[in-house]
């Protein structure tokens, strides 16, 4: 049986989470490239990453171990305490 | 339930019931009798044995008509219930239904059993079914691949640490202590000013760990912490330390066993730990007030969690709500802002004047050992210090005013770390109130052994500037 709570807050924000807002220009921004162990996603990364660098965006690299599973913990924390933004190729 | 004709009878039973076994034959008789009757069975849709049995295994018919004890015999007349009765009296049975004879051969009388409705925990289970519309507020469903407990951190609720989950039924258990209607508004809790409903103190308290006889002590700190004269917006938005501290005076801290004793700031008492938490968690979500955010505290304290403790009443001196015009026997909480917890130790002082110059020694370093005018103070003397007092029969405003005289600064001291060549107050400046009139509040707590007592400073904005501490009394 599915167990509902009830809300204990004044209700001033939505139930469903909202993603955070996005940033309105990439000016002074580190930018994180996630890449998910997907076939030729490095093809699609790699120019995009040279794109950033050409309008002055810093650019930092990631890639999860397989896109079979969700990232480690330790990537997460790690992609998290370095970059303000991140970009991810999700698909083949 | 579905409609029902305007004069009958209604009958409540269960199998599992001896008394509703040995009538077995009554109903049927009335039945054949012709009278309009309805058989609630609780347990088992095949008895009684006759035509006009509705099954309430589901027990809501039980709960709507408030069904304690089986059998219950209710007459209804034109669409409202004009007479009830419990268990088996023949006389009362044959008076309401008004037959010549009922149960021929049978005792005159025999005790009912429990009702299935008000087996422990199921009033709750049956209230949060049927009466859930009572609870105004938003509903929240987990996943069935979620966790609730973790659900709740990542919703924001937390402290920090687990909560209980807020299902409707644990909040309507909560309800329970409370006789207050659950839409009653307690007051608008800073920084959003959002309402804070009793239905929304209950689902923080229960989020906090506390039992339902904890509620009335929330409900009552929750309308102190709300006073204007609290300042609870101001105490919650400070870089200072301070958060609201509760202390509890009277028969409902024995009541719901709260700690006076060993350990009486520290952990290890639920009632304690989960009263203060649960009016932090209610400014955390109602208000919306989280550090980093509103919450400006440069440290914070681990008070934050939650400061809330009873006097120990069992001292001649007044106790704290007495002397803030709550009658002796009433129960009450006081609130303070307060830091954490400053020792004082003094093993060797066995007259109240040595003490006192101890205690004022610790006192005057409160906020900075050159300040005048300092946060008010809360002082807990142990009962060890207790003793000296009382064996030489020293009032606690006789303490109080030997406090106030020795804690007071040099003008010539009034420096606040200034740069050693500025100018200073001139030597012959006189001397400065370290505290304010009433800035001293003495209570009596602790455990027996140490001649220790405790100093819990407050927010360095008081009286108009600031908070005030505010006492209410606890109702139902």
């Amino acid at each position: 049986m599915t167990t509902t709570l009830l809300d204990p807050t004044g209700e001033l924000e939505p139930v469903v989470r909202l993603p955070r807002s996005k940033p309105g220009d990439l000016g002074g921004l580190t930018l994180g490239l996630r890449d998910i162990s997907k076939s030729r996603g490095d093809v699609f990364l790699n120019r995009l990453e040279t794109l950033f660098a050409s309008r002055g965006v810093t650019v930092k690299r990631y890639k999860k171990p397989t896109f079979t599973k969700p990232a480690p913990v330790s990537l997460l924390q790690q992609i998290a305490g370095e970059v303000d933004v991140v970009v991810e190729g999700l698909a083949d | 339930m579905g409609a029902t004709p305007d004069d009958e009878f209604i009958a409540f039973v269960k199998r599992d019931c001896p008394t509703c076994v040995l009538i077995e034959p009554v109903l049927q008789s009335l039945a054949k009798q012709g009278h309009a009757l309805t058989v609630y069975s609780q347990d088992d849709p095949t008895f009684p044995s006759m035509s006009g049995v509705v099954d309430d295994r589901e027990l809501e018919h039980s709960y709507r008509r408030a069904i304690e004890t089986v059998p219950t015999l209710i007459r209804v007349q034109a669409g409202q219930e004009s007479s009830r009765v419990i268990g088996w009296q023949r006389e009362e049975w044959v008076a309401l239904t008004g037959a010549q004879t009922l149960g021929a051969g049978l005792p005159d009388y025999r005790p009912g059993c429990g009702s299935r409705s008000v087996d422990p925990g199921m009033p709750e289970r049956l209230a949060a079914r049927y009466d859930a519309d009572r609870l105004v507020a938003r509903r929240v469903a987990v996943g069935d691949l979620e966790d609730e407990i973790e659900l709740c951190f990542e919703r924001g609720w937390s402290d920090g640490l687990p909560l209980v989950p807020p299902t409707a039924e644990r909040v309507m258990r909560m309800l329970q202590g409370t006789t207050r209607a659950p839409g009653d508004v307690v007051g608008l809790v800073p920084p959003n000013h959002s309402p804070a409903t009793v239905t929304k103190v209950a689902i923080n308290a229960v989020m906090a760990g506390c039992k339902p006889e904890y509620l009335p002590v929330v409900l009552a700190a929750v309308e102190a912490a709300l006073d204007p004269a609290f300042c609870l917006h101001g105490l919650l938005a400070t870089t200072w330390f301070s958060g609201p501290m509760i202390i509890v005076n009277g028969p409902m801290a024995a009541a719901i066993e709260m700690n006076s004793r060993g350990n009486v700031l520290g952990q290890g008492n639920r009632a304690n730990a989960t009263i203060g938490r649960a009016l932090q968690l209610l400014v955390r979500n109602v208000g919306g007030g989280k550090p980093q955010e509103a919450d400006q505290s440069t440290f914070g304290s681990p008070t934050k969690f939650g400061f809330c403790f009873a006097e120990d009443e069992n001292t001649p001196w007044a106790s704290l709500a007495e002397e803030r015009g709550v009658e002796r026997g009433r129960s009450a909480v006081t609130l303070f802002s307060a830091d954490g917890p400053i020792g004082c130790a003094d093993q060797k002082s066995r007259a109240p004047e040595g003490l006192i110059a101890s205690l004022a020694g610790t006192l005057k370093t409160i906020d900075h050992h050159q300040m005048a005018n300092a946060a008010d103070v809360v002082v807990v003397i142990g009962p060890e210090h207790g003793r000296v007092f009382d064996d030489a029969s020293w009032t606690k405003a006789e303490a109080t005013a030997a406090l106030h005289a020795a804690t007071r600064i040099q003008g010539r001291d009034l420096g606040m770390g200034t740069d050693a060549a500025a100018p200073v107050a001139a030597a012959d400046a006189g001397t400065l109130a370290k505290f304010r009139e009433g800035g001293i509040q003495l209570v009596r707590a602790g455990g027996d052994a140490g001649m220790f007592s405790a100093i819990i400073p407050g927010w360095l904005m008081k009286g108009t500037l600031g908070t005030d501490p505010v006492t209410r009394e606890i109702q139902t």
